[in-house]
């Protein structure tokens, strides 16, 4: 297992590694790095400082050195627009984007288990049905789009919930959260169902097919021929089989939700790390961008170790070597 | 398996070919015809827009600002009938969502094939040769499966810039890693059979190996998964241009029109968004119908 481990820790860091190139890569080949990392108002004598200062006028590897470094120290340029350091004005909107993100994945577990639990108990039933075509449509249905129809309906035409926002938080621990006052909570609940309809179609649709899997199975048969009770059966006999594939996913999606936040951010005015992102890059505040990039491959780098590791130790079946079944 | 007689009846005299055969299956469900009819319907919409389409929204003369942000089914001062309403410059939202939907289709099916193109290949080499091309090749599939296309495709735009070759440069490089995984998983089971064996005994060229003997054989998997790659790639073509990172706004798919009517949505002028959507959500359902079905059809595994 710790040799496993280890030899997973660092095919992560060549990812890590991979992806710093790539970076460095788009920004200083693609484009050209002084128009990037120059301030377009500064004027040539203050442009020429900067390129010394920045080190631009070194051969290329001696570059990348220095930006690696500055990547692992944290510092990867300050930001045009708000004049701090970029990663500095990133975390600051990572709570809200996980705020956003954590409501979606709970809001995913409590309605798609449960509607896909029904869904594999009785698949023929006529609530069933109309379970599985709601899934298809929570897949084939544009985020945006929903998000629209979501804002035109709740907040437009019945007025019910705000359209935009964060409302007012309050803090916990240091971090401002909204769903700690009434206010944030009406402000959350919009953009949370938004994000975790695509999610709530995922979990019910493995759910259900976990369990119509796990039901004709002898153990099912055994509990209820020793006379358990009905919610016995289902809530730990079955319940019990069927979590793996779906913590699993669970956990895997949880970084394509941070993806869609980006949408998601963005129809709602929500001021998290997404709609950041946009704004930067429609203003061309490359600081930013970069530091969101390294961001979200460190991020999506730990969640992939996560899941692999927990599936190891929930699946004793993955074999340890990492070969292919 | 092993009674031949009963398994294997007589063949017609005119033999089915496999294309004709899964054609006959694939009818047979009332839900994949009626997809595959919404499908023609649309291609049909694309191909015909500039001659049904009652006004060229690109035309300026045929704009008339006075008419603009009319509701549907509202008549202009020259007597034609918006049945969509019209946008902020007075364009009919029904000609602009077919004007649309020719942008929207395009960048989704070109961006398939190309990555179809590139993918299928590096994945029956991968294949094929083995050894430590495979290993790179799919090492480069599993990193690239390991981020959302979604947030590829943002940072790919953030550096390229707007523009229609360059939202169909950002979606094969996001999608390609499907096909090459799927043309490999293929062509694994493929490469095993005699034919290559006899193939290889021939001392055909490798190419002709791969392209002619291999792939033909690897294709009903890479279809299934062209036709779910294209509504994808559809819907992230939209997602990306409702941004603002997609398409210039002087050539609007559907996710840009929808994005135009945002702003007005708030003061209750629904349909410049809504109608667009909608066309946009009828495109991707009825590609996801066919897709599914041919799914069906096109695994050996699902019981025929």
């Amino acid at each position: 297992m710790s040799e496993w481990l280890f030899r997973r820790l660092i095919q992560a860091m060549f990812v890590m590694l991979a992806m710093t190139m790539i970076v460095f890569v788009a920004v200083n080949v693609i484009g050209n790095p002084v128009d990037i990392l120059v301030p377009p108002d500064a004027d040539q004598v203050e442009r020429q400082r900067i390129i010394v200062a920045l080190g631009l006028d070194q051969p290329l590897w001696a570059q990348y050195v220095q930006f690696l470094k500055g990547a692992l120290h944290g510092d990867v340029g300050v930001s045009y627009v708000y004049n701090e350091p970029a990663l500095r004005v990133i975390l600051q909107r990572l709570p809200a984007t996980m705020e956003l993100a954590v409501c979606a994945v709970i809001m995913a577990v409590i309605f798609g288990i449960p509607l896909g639990l029904y869904a594999g108990l009785k698949p023929d039933g006529f609530a069933s049905r109309l379970i599985m075509t709601g899934s298809i449509l929570g897949f084939s249905l544009p985020t945006f789009w929903v998000g629209l129809v979501l804002i035109m309906v709740f907040a437009v035409q019945l007025g019910w919930l705000p359209s935009g926002g964060r409302g007012e938080t309050a803090p916990l621990f240091g971090v401002q959260l909204s769903f700690l006052t009434r206010d944030g909570l009406a402000h959350l609940l919009l953009p949370a169902i938004n994000l975790s309809l695509f999610k709530i179609s995922l979990v019910l649709r493995l759910t259900r097919a976990g369990v119509m899997e796990v039901l004709p199975l002898d153990y099912i048969k055994f509990a209820r021929a020793k006379g358990l009770s009905e919610a016995r059966v289902i809530g730990v006999h079955v319940l019990k089989n069927i979590m793996i594939p779906v913590v699993t996913v669970i956990g895997l999606e949880f970084g394509s939700v941070i993806a869609f936040s980006v949408v998601t951010e963005t129809i709602f005015s929500w001021p998290g790390m997404g709609k950041l992102i946009i704004d930067s890059i429609n203003v061309l505040d490359r600081p930013i961008i970069v530091a969101y990039l390294m961001l979200i491959v460190v991020l999506f780098v730990t969640i992939n170790l996560i899941v692999d590791i927990v599936y190891t130790l929930l699946d004793p079946r993955v074999r340890v070597g990492g070969q292919e079944a | 398996m092993s009674a031949p007689a009963s398994s294997f009846p007589h063949r017609p005299a005119t033999q089915e070919t496999p294309a004709r055969r899964a054609a006959r299956i694939f009818f047979k469900s009332n839900l994949a015809v009626f997809g595959f009819a919404l499908l023609c319907f649309i291609v049909a919409v694309t191909l015909l827009a500039p001659f049904i389409a009652p006004q060229n929204p690109y035309d300026l003369l045929q704009l008339d600002i006075m008419n603009s942000r009319l509701e549907p089914g509202s008549v202009s001062l020259d007597g034609k009938t918006f049945w969509l309403g019209t946008d902020d410059q007075g364009r009919d939202i029904l000609s602009g969502i077919m004007y649309g939907l020719r942008i929207s289709l395009g960048v989704g099916v070109s961006s398939a094939l190309f990555a179809a193109a590139v993918g299928g290949s590096l994945g029956l080499i991968a294949a094929y040769v083995g050894g430590r091309t495979e290993t790179v090749i799919m090492r480069a599939v599993d990193l690239q499966l390991s981020f959302p296309a979604i947030l590829v495709a943002m940072m790919i735009l953030a550096f390229l810039g707007k523009g229609v070759m360059n939202v169909v440069l950002a979606l094969i490089i996001v999608e390609w890693a499907a096909y090459a995984r799927t043309a490999r998983g293929a062509a694994l089971v493929e490469r095993r059979k005699e034919y290559i064996e006899a193939a290889e005994a021939l001392a055909l060229p490798r190419w002709r190996l791969l392209f002619v003997h291999l792939l033909p054989n690897c294709l009903p998997p890479l279809i299934v998964i062209a036709t779910v790659q294209i509504a994808r790639a559809i819907a992230l073509e939209a997602t990306l241009s409702f941004l603002g990172l997609g398409v210039p706004v002087t050539e609007p798919s559907l996710g840009l029109l929808v994005a135009n009517g945002y702003q007005y949505m708030l003061s209750g002028k629904f349909w410049i968004s809504l109608y667009p959507g909608i066309a946009l959500l009828i495109a991707i359902v009825a590609i996801n119908l066919v897709g599914d079905r041919l799914r069906d059809v096109l695994n050996p595994r699902s019981s025929r």
